[in-house]
């Protein structure tokens, strides 16, 4: 019988699901291989009985968290669908102010108190809230990188994620280094698997899909001397997907 | 005795984001109609204060999946206005091909995908695909093309890579340039059948009226996408400088999305609304898409801005052509972007699929970004769903809760809501 799969989303640009959608006509080989039994953005039918659950964006008030923990009982497989799902993304920018500071900045002074659809606490990665069985990292998601990850889960396979930096990639391709055209880059700490996409357009890696599980963070920043990086300017820059307070 | 009717439809389907419809009568009477958003705001102005100004556009385009490539621009220009960078005619006539693709990607997303399953009568594009399936493949062909203008333009349709604060880190070549202009002229004869099949079916839009205030950029020459002045289909014309005075957001219970109103208690932007602002400028070959859904300007049915969509696609595809044919006479150059830092406020004004989006951003002597807002179409049209809601609702009192749903579904599913945006919210409720 083929698994039953189904597509959530919390706080996110839904432009990991639209990536999906983005399959085209290799959709139809994928509903050979799974059932869609919900994907609110593309469909109407909806079916609370899923093997597989998809879970784009991330947590940002106790009510989705309890809207997630629920799926998390339904699924039997959990699976984090891009950056904000991941490792909270741009999502976790806002982490470095206070929850009011962030909210007056917002809605000013209207009149939000004891709303619970505004009652948000720092953002959260959806694996500080529940077991997550698998990544597909990126911002957005590569769409082969999905497509594999589905096939090897349908067929009780375990997808694994490249365990190397962009570096390799972006060299197998025969880039530029982007430090050369005196720009940053994150390749040599992020984890591969976009077939170094944004060098390849001459613009730098921004770790949308996470450090590595050992990223050599010293020989980055020794090379973000050699190419004379402000350190400040580093931070903000490594900040970006992979937000967390303090120094790196 | 009428039976009382409560309706709620919770998290809406087939749209960006999450909205809910509540709908309610009590003794043959509409009690309660409401449009609530609830998805999870995200603080994007908070989060960038501090951010470099060349980092604004990258995380701005996070907005939103759909229209990232409308978020990027609306950044650059807010940018670029802000620090007085100058760009390149190439670099504009590159970015307005960007916006078309995205256009191109999004209505084709909409029409074809979100909107047409209810005109065929099906929950989801996905039986269609058995049922209609050379329908189906013809949407798909429209939507492929898009994402690949999309791609050859930005290095990627959602998040674009290339385009930088003062032009483009990497451009295509002639050679793909005139591939693509190929590529367009088979496009514009499936747009041409997507709109017959799309007729057929058209039967399906009610045939609702309320007049209303419609909203958007207009230029003398052109029909405007990349910049122009705001104007309304009330009277008057203002720089983009001043939107804070046209759009005039404030914040309702129901929604973590702001609306908006300027000369009435709501108004619309989007297709429907450039079109009938600038119905003039649209090439020949939209005008009889237009034509052939009997659509003139002013119009005053929200749920033909799906058919305004489909004459956008031909018109989008038609100045695609232009531009692509300008760019070959002029040559393509391999430019550097020249960024000067500079302190300053700047305003970017661009028509994104769903409407008019503002960028506003103040940059200090660092570069760093230390104030920003922006305002997006979606917010712009909560207002508006719900006074359309409101007027529509006594006309549904007594007909089938099936058809009231659908009704009410269709009509916000016709402003075709990106509601992670909005919130930077959408739901149908019938309590």
């Amino acid at each position: 019988m083929k698994p039953k799969v189904a597509f959530f989303d919390f706080a996110s640009c839904e432009g990991c699901q639209l990536e999906v959608i983005n399959l085209e006509e290799k959709i139809i080989d994928l509903i050979d291989v799974v059932e869609i039994v919900s994907f609110r953005e593309a469909m109407k039918e909806h079916s609370d009985e899923y093997d597989i659950a998809f879970i784009e964006g991330s947590i940002q008030r106790p009510m989705d968290e309890e809207r997630l923990k629920k799926i998390r009982g339904n699924a039997k497989i959990l699976v984090a669908l891009g950056a904000c799902a991941c490792i909270g993304g741009v999502n976790k920018l806002r982490n470095e102010w206070s929850v009011d500071n962030v909210k007056e900045e917002v809605y000013g002074d209207a009149d939000i108190e004891g709303n619970k659809l505004f009652d948000a606490f720092p953002t959260k990665a959806i694996n500080e809230v529940v077991d997550v069985d698998f990544y597909i990292p990126g911002c957005p998601i590569n769409k082969v990188e999905f497509a594999k990850v589905v096939s090897h889960l349908a067929i009780g396979k375990t997808p694994q994620l490249p365990n190397y930096p962009v570096c390799v990639e972006c060299k197998k391709n025969e880039n530029i280094c982007v430090f050369e055209l005196g720009k940053f880059c994150l390749g040599p700490v992020t984890r591969a698997g976009c077939n170094a996409i944004c060098p390849q357009f001459q613009d730098g890696c921004e770790g949308c899909r996470g450090f590595l599980e050992d990223p050599k963070m010293e020989a980055q920043k020794d090379v973000l001397r050699k190419y004379g990086i402000r350190l400040d300017d580093m931070m903000k820059r490594f900040n970006m997907f992979n937000y967390k307070k303090g120094v790196y | 005795m009428v039976k009382d009717v409560n309706i709620h439809v919770k998290h809406l389907t087939r749209v960006e984001g999450h909205g809910n419809i509540y709908f309610n009568t009590k003794n043959g009477e509409v009690s309660n109609i409401l449009w609530e958003v609830d998805e999870a705001p995200r603080f994007f102005e908070a989060f960038v204060r501090g951010k470099s100004y060349d980092q604004l556009s990258h995380l701005t385009s996070r907005i939103c999946g759909i229209c990232s490539i409308g978020h990027s621009i609306a950044s650059l220009r807010a940018t670029e206005a802000a620090m007085g960078v100058q760009i390149s005619e190439q670099t504009e006539l590159l970015r307005r091909l960007a916006l078309h693709g995205e256009n191109l990607q999004s209505h084709s997303l909409h029409v074809g995908y979100l909107v047409a399953p209810d005109l065929i009568g099906a929950p989801s594009v996905v039986p269609l695909v058995k049922t209609h399936t050379d329908a189906v493949i013809k949407i798909v062909t429209l939507h492929k093309f898009a994402n690949y203008l999309s791609d050859l333009t930005c290095g990627r349709t959602i998040h674009p890579i290339t385009l930088e604060v003062g032009g483009f880190t990497s451009i295509p070549t002639e050679k793909q340039l005139v591939e693509v202009k190929k590529q367009i002229i088979d496009t514009m004869v499936v747009t041409g059948e997507v709109a017959g099949i799309v007729l057929a079916n058209a039967h399906k839009l009610p045939d609702f009226q309320r007049e209303s205030e419609f909203i958007g950029l207009t230029a003398d020459d052109h029909y405007p996408y990349y910049k122009g002045d705001v104007a309304s289909t009330d009277g008057g014309m203002w720089p983009p400088e001043s939107y804070l005075d046209i759009t005039n957001e404030y914040v309702v219970p129901q929604s973590t999305a702001k609306h908006c109103k300027h000369n009435r208690d709501s108004y619309m932007v989007g297709a429907l609304a450039r079109f009938n602002l600038n119905y003039r400028h649209l090439s020949d070959e939209a005008k009889a898409v237009a034509e052939m859904f009997g659509l003139e300007p002013v119009c005053y049915n929200p749920y033909m801005n799906s058919i305004a969509q489909l004459v956008e696609i031909m018109d989008s595809l038609v100045d695609s052509t232009r531009i692509i044919d300008q760019l070959l006479s002029n040559g393509l150059k391999n430019e550097t972007s020249e960024v000067e830092i500079r302190p300053g406020r700047g305003v970017g004004a661009v028509e994104v699929p769903r409407g008019l989006l503002f960028h506003d951003y103040t940059i200090d002597g660092l570069g760093n970004c230390i104030k920003a807002n922006c305002v997006i179409p979606t917010n712009q049209n909560h207002g508006n769903i719900q006074k359309d809601m409101e007027a529509i609702g006594p006309t549904l009192v007594g007909k089938p809760e099936k058809e009231i749903e659908l009704t009410l579904e269709m009509l916000v599913r016709a402003y075709d809501p990106c509601i992670s945006c909005s919130t930077h919210y959408l739901d149908v409720k019938f309590l």
